[in-house]
Order: C-alpha cells, then structure tokens, then sequence
C-alpha cells in the first residue's frame, strides 16, 4: 500500500511538473504514456527493447558467473585475495565510462564492446560484494558445520553460500543497474541502436515526450529485473524469506 | 561442611570419558590462555567448567571439541587421542548456531545431514528428539519465528541427534532469559538423569553450575589453572525447588564465591 502511494505521489508530481511547464523540454506523465503507448502499437519501442536487452542479458549473464566465481573465490582463498582484491578496488574507484573509447578502437562498434561495457560496470561491485559476504559469514555457523563434521565441501554448499547469499544478491542487485547504466552508455557512446537510439533521435528532433518514454522504459525495466532477481534469490537460497514479503 | 573438595588428582575407576593432558594454549602475539590443564571429566556425569570471565573457559571446551588447536597437551576420548572433531562429541552453541534458511526439523536434522544419513531416516531422528525437548508442533517452522529459549532447544536437540556420548555445552544458556533459563536447568537435570551420556557445561553463573552439575571445576584467571575442583553432595533425584534451598546447594554456592572472589576487580 505504501510503495503503492509512494509511486502515485512521484507520479502525480511529474505530471504536475509537466503541465506547469516547468522546462518546454519536459513532458507531463500522461503526454509520456501517451507518446510510450504509440511507439508501442507501431512496434518501435518492442524492437527498441529487444536490441538493448542483447548485450544487457549477455553483459550481466558473464559478470554474474565470472564475478560472483571471482569473488567467492577471493573469499575462500587468501592467495586469490591477495591477487584481487586491489584490482577490483581500483576498477571500482575508476570512471569506467571513460575507457569506452578504448574498447571502440579494440572491439569495434559491435555487439561485443556493448557486452564489454556492460561488463566492466557491473562486475566490480558484484565481485566485491560476493567477496564481502564470504568474509562475512558468521563464525559460530562455520564451527558448528565443522563440530558436526562436515567437509569442506559440505561447509560451502550448505552453510557459506547460503550464508552469504543475501550480500551476492545485493550486489548482484546494484550489478544490474550498472549494467544498465553500461547498457545504455553504450548506445549513446558508441553506436545508437535500441533504447539509447530512441532517446538521440527523438532528442534531436525535439520530440521530448517519446525521449522520456524511452527513459521510463529503461527505468521500469531495470525495477522488473531486480525484481525478477529478488524471486530467484528467495525460492533459490532463502526459503524462510519467502511469503513474508 | 557438606561441599567435598577433591584433590587435583585424577578421578577414581572407571576410566574417564574425557581426559585433558597438560593443556596449554597461547594465542598468537603470545596471550596465554590456558596454562597446563589437567582434567578428567566422568562418564555420565554433568561437570560444568566455572571461572571469572575471559579466562578461557570456551577455549578449553573448544579444544576438547577439536574446534581449536592446542599449543601444547592433549585431549583423550574415551582413551583415544583426539585431533579435531568427531563422532562422538556434539557441541551446542552460546549463540545457537541455527542456519536462519533451514527449518527447525533441517536444523535438528543437520548434524546428520552432514554425515549422510538418507533423508527419510534422518527427519525420522529428528522428529523424536525435536519431540524430546519439547518443540511439537514446530517442525516446519523457521528459527526467526522461535523465541530464544525455543531457538537454544533446537540447538540441543541438533546435539541429541547425532547420539554422541559426550555433549559440549557453551553457555548454552546465557542468551536466554531468567524464566527460560530455570526451566532449561530443570530439563537438563532429567536428560542428564535420563541419558547416559557426559555433559561438560561451560558457565559463568555460581549457581547454575552448583545446580546442574555433579561436580564443579575451577578455572583460575588467565593464564588459566584448575584452581579447584568440587563435588557438591547434593541428591539429584529431589524436586527442583529444594534443590536450591538445600544447605548443600547453599554452601557450596558460598564456597565457590570465596574461592573466586579473589579474581574479581
């Protein structure tokens, strides 16, 4: 009911910053939807989505499986530590965006230097995170699983990433929203296709209301995949979470 | 004078089920925590470890569990020398140690699970001893729904479980509340009574100690000794509530304070 309320009032404010006008520039929420629900009917906004999603679903699929890997590895092991952790720790400090010219000249302007961005913005928080949450695991549940005897093995399947599960998923969570930040970059940066093509374009011909909804449609998606991430995490990893949400 | 107070020698026949040789443990950057320990702890008997806080009681019991290496001695088993943990010992936690994801039946459950009992057979196990301490009703429910005292029962019946013959008891109730605590001494008088299992039971509480255990053991202030060891003569098979008003319980309540008043500030 709140977060129901919640998205009204932003809503409702948008719309009354849009017909004030605030800035020419700035479409009311209806003229948004209105403008989201034509490019809808004549399939642009569709294959818009479907373009941009290609290096997004790629992009987050290889940093989730190399990352979380990297940084649970970092976590179980002090040698992997050691060999890592600074390397992350700059990669995350560093404005990425800014080696995307250098991808260009390396990858060329095609799929592969989207994947790569998407990349390089999503795996260092998702690696630190994992990394974080192994550390993080609590001492007594490790003792208890060596007290009952069990394998090293036994102790990371059932109790470590279990345990640790709730920090990957966060940053798996802020993972995806850089990628989409990546995704999006790429578009703008490198080549304009899909979603990103829809927001220079209509921006260059001043059609303010398709621009934003392109800008929401990106946004929405974002909300759907994390969302989408959240239920993968309960029915996978933490059962006692399910329903109570 | 009804409060016997042994001799530091080794207990009479029949052989101890935990032996404790010459124990010494220094943590790295040199705190000495213990300092040439030797203990023997009878079979089917409650001995519960006492001494001022800090002095390294949960370290002796975590290397009677195998959980910590010592630096120098060793722990005999049943006349086995021990390296790690085993079979025949089960711990149960100061802060429980229940896995939040797992069901109160999976948690109980678990310590089986670790050694590869077959499903079927081990919630089989489980269910009786989550009977046993009194949580019916509870199988499918998660530890963030239990109360504490409910939470450290299952973190018992997890021990019962795995049927080992010696149970290492970390506080096992100081998290919990005063009531949930007598209750929980009052169960732990019966189960000792009704299992022929060795109980070591780590506390910083005089009283508790006196009341649960049939002998008491002393531990001086780091760097740890055996300052003491004292066998209460107090008969276990009387109704709780006299038990702590029996003279016996009283005085050996008091001579236990005079031996440890000197290391409090």
């Amino acid at each position: 009911m709140m977060r129901l309320a919640s998205v009204a009032l932003v809503l409702g404010a948008w719309e009354w910053a849009g017909r004030k006008p605030v800035s020419p520039a700035f479409p009311a929420f209806s003229e948004t939807m209105a403008a989201a629900w034509a490019m809808l009917l004549d399939g642009s906004l569709p294959a818009a989505v479907g373009i941009t999603l290609a290096p997004l679903v790629l992009g987050i699929a290889i940093s989730a499986l190399l990352g979380i890997a990297a940084g649970v590895a970092m976590g179980l092991s002090s040698k992997a530590e050691w060999l890592g952790v600074p390397v992350f720790i700059v990669l995350q400090a560093a404005p990425l965006a800014a080696l995307i010219p250098l991808l260009v000249l390396a990858y060329g302007v095609g799929l592969t230097s989207k994947v790569m961005t998407v990349c390089i913005m999503a795996v260092p928080v998702i690696v630190l995170n994992s990394f974080k949450a192994i550390r993080h695991t609590p001492v007594s549940m490790v003792e208890m699983g060596r007290a009952f005897l069990g394998s090293r093995r036994q102790l990371i399947a059932k109790i470590i990433l279990p345990a640790a599960s709730p920090i990957i998923f966060a940053g798996l969570r802020l993972g995806l929203a850089a990628g989409f930040i990546g995704a999006v970059l790429a578009e703008l940066l490198i080549s304009p296709t899909g979603i990103g093509d829809l927001i220079t374009y209509n921006q260059s011909i001043a059609d303010y209301p398709k621009m934003f909804a392109a800008i929401a449609t990106v946004i929405l998606l974002s909300v759907l995949f994390i969302g989408a991430l959240d239920r993968v995490e309960a029915t996978l990893f933490r059962p006692e979470k399910r329903g109570t949400r | 004078m009804t409060a016997a107070i042994l001799p530091l020698a080794p207990a009479p026949a029949p052989e101890p089920m935990v032996s404790v040789r010459g124990i010494t443990k220094t943590y790295p950057g040199g705190v000495e925590a213990l300092s040439g320990i030797d203990l023997d702890f009878p079979r089917g008997e409650l001995t519960a470890l006492l001494g001022p806080s800090g002095c390294g009681k949960t370290t002796l019991l975590k290397i009677i569990a195998g959980l910590l290496p010592a630096t120098k001695g060793e722990v005999l088993v049943d006349g086995r020398k021990v390296s790690g943990p085993g079979p025949e010992r089960a711990f149960v936690f100061q802060d429980f140690a229940l896995l939040p994801w797992a069901t109160v039946l999976r948690n109980v459950a678990f310590g089986l699970e670790l050694r590869g009992v077959a499903r079927s057979e081990r919630e089989a196990i489980a269910e009786r001893h989550v009977a046993e301490v009194g949580l019916k009703g509870f199988e499918k429910r998660y530890p963030h729904e239990l109360s504490g005292g409910m939470r450290q029962r299952v973190g018992l019946a997890r021990a019962l479980a795995v049927n080992a013959e010696v149970l290492l008891m970390d506080e096992p109730f100081s998290a919990v509340d005063e009531q949930t605590r007598r209750k929980f001494q009052e169960d732990l008088l019966s189960l000792v009574a009704n299992q022929r299992k060795t109980f070591l039971f780590v506390t910083h509480s005089i009283e508790e100690a006196v009341y649960v255990a049939s002998r008491v053991v002393l531990l001086s202030r780091r760097p740890s000794r055996v300052s003491q060891v004292i066998a209460p003569d107090i008969a276990r098979d009387m109704a709780p509530d006299r038990i702590r008003r029996h003279p016996a319980y009283l005085d050996a309540v008091e001579s236990i304070w005079q031996g440890l008043k000197q290391y409090v500030d």
